[in-house]
């Protein structure tokens, strides 16, 4: 709990941080209409798609600043050797980091909804599947950023390695909002998202722990 | 006591010197090559010369010979490469890791041959180069990870600490093999269903299998021999890049 408000309160200090996730994520599904030109049915249909690959694109984005902080100045060394398993710790900065990375673009996602020319179903349907993807999003960044820690210019090679373990979620999250069965590729994205949560506080702390020593 | 237990070491342990291993396995290299050069020979003979054209894809279905095998042993490499993962995180034996990085540029070479050879063949069967369904597009996705993990071997200075965060990937990049495995069954849009491994025995004469097996060993023994090979280069490597260490720590003092 302690280090979860640790956390909030480093990344609400730099402040900037969060603001520019979300000016990306804006400005991304900005430029889609400039790109594929401006015909309103044609932006209704793919807006699903361009949301998440934004969310996707913002969250890689918030990655390296997860563990790379603590990382250079040392604190996570003494993380390591705290009372608390390293798990425990990575656990609380997953959740921190879904805070401040994936909230800010949840509330965000209205504007895109009307840039985009979604309906009102297709943006409460989009909501909700944003709600449940990305915590397997910031899960399978977190194991990333956890792997990438040691190496000194790793901020490139993290979503080489994120983006294909991202797969599931972008189809699940994009076939919750757009598929006739919706309900089923919504609750395989819930389950997805609650696997890659509870295991990957265990392979990034692993990963962490074996990069160190 | 301590003798006896330097004695009795079996050859697990003895294969963990990297230089033992190269002395016990240089034998190994040539009867391989030869066996594979072997079985490429009578298996393309067989799949050129003495196999029936399909009675639906006339002689395009030859490019299966060459297909089917790469995209086995795409999942194969990577199989191999998790067996080593868990060899490194596990037992801490010092040649997993060497096996480990020496498969993975052979694991991404397979792959991009069993979708170059896919592309080639999907063209005048199903009239297209590429399509989404499940099989191709989770074989991609391996392609990708093969990548990430090069790239990721790439990006360490010190491979030793290098060999463990790999692991831990590779063993989450693992989860991948099923979802390919079973993609034909779970989506079953353009790619045709297991017809060769099944409950019930092949779907194909015997004329086509024949061949298809005989390649099938020629380019699994293909791997083992590169995987050899490439295992020796770079216990080599590793030996130069000691003494050049070793070197300039001794120019500096």
């Amino acid at each position: 709990m302690t280090m979860l408000a640790r956390e909030l309160r480093l990344a609400l200090r730099g402040g900037g941080d969060v603001l520019t996730l979300v000016l990306f994520f804006v400005i991304v599904g900005a430029i889609v209409p400039f790109a594929v030109g401006p015909d309103q049915t044609l932006l209704a249909a793919i807006a699903p798609g361009i949301v998440w690959i934004a969310a996707f694109l913002a969250m890689l984005l918030g990655l390296e600043r997860l563990f790379r902080p603590d990382h250079e100045d040392g604190s996570l060394i003494l993380l390591r050797h705290a009372e608390l398993p390293l798990s425990a710790i990575v656990a609380a900065k997953l959740i921190a980091h879904w805070l401040v990375s994936a909230v800010p673009l949840l509330l965000a996602s209205p504007v895109l909804a009307v840039l985009l020319a979604m309906d009102l179903d297709a943006f409460g349907r989009t909501l909700l599947s944003l709600l449940l993807g990305t915590p397997a999003l910031a899960a399978f960044g977190a194991i990333g950023a956890a792997v990438t820690v040691p190496i000194r210019h790793g901020g490139l090679i993290a979503p080489i390695l994120i983006a294909p373990l991202s797969v599931p979620a972008l189809i699940f999250g994009v076939g919750a909002i757009t598929s006739p069965q919706s309900g089923s590729a919504t609750l395989f994205l819930a389950a997805l998202s609650l696997m890659a949560v509870a295991l990957a506080p265990f392979v990034a702390a692993f990963a962490l722990g074996t990069a160190e020593d | 006591m301590h003798d006896e237990t330097t004695q009795r070491q079996n050859w697990w342990q003895r294969i963990a010197h990297p230089g033992q291993f190269v002395a016990w396995t240089t034998p190994l290299l040539w009867p391989l090559t030869a066996l594979t050069a072997a079985l490429f020979a009578l298996g393309l003979w067989f799949a050129f010369f003495n196999s029936p054209q399909d009675y639906q894809m006339g002689d395009t279905v030859r490019i299966m010979y060459v297909h089917v095998p790469n995209a086995w042993l795409s999942q194969f490499v990577y199989a191999v490469m998790t067996v080593s993962a868990l060899g490194t995180l596990v037992w801490r034996h010092p040649m997993a890791d060497v096996s480990m990085k020496a498969a993975a540029p052979l694991g991404a070479l397979f792959t991009a041959l069993a979708l170059f050879t896919g592309a080639l063949w999907g063209r005048p069967t199903w009239g297209t180069f590429w399509e989404w369904d499940g099989r191709m597009t989770s074989t991609l996705v391996l392609l990708f990870i093969y990548l990430g993990i090069i790239a990721l071997w790439r990006a360490f200075d010190d491979q030793l600490r290098a060999a463990r965060v790999v692991a831990v990937f590779t063993l989450v990049g693992a989860i991948n093999i099923p979802i390919i495995k079973f993609s034909v069954d779970w989506w079953s849009t353009l790619h045709q269903p297991a017809s060769v491994f099944r409950a019930d025995g092949p779907t194909m004469p015997g004329s086509i299998l024949t061949p298809l097996f005989v390649m099938f060993f020629a380019f699994t023994f293909l791997f083992l021999a590169l995987h050899l090979k490439a295992m020796h280069t770079e216990v080599k490597r590793r030996r130069v890049m000691t003494l050049e260490r070793r070197l300039a720590q001794g120019v500096q003092a």
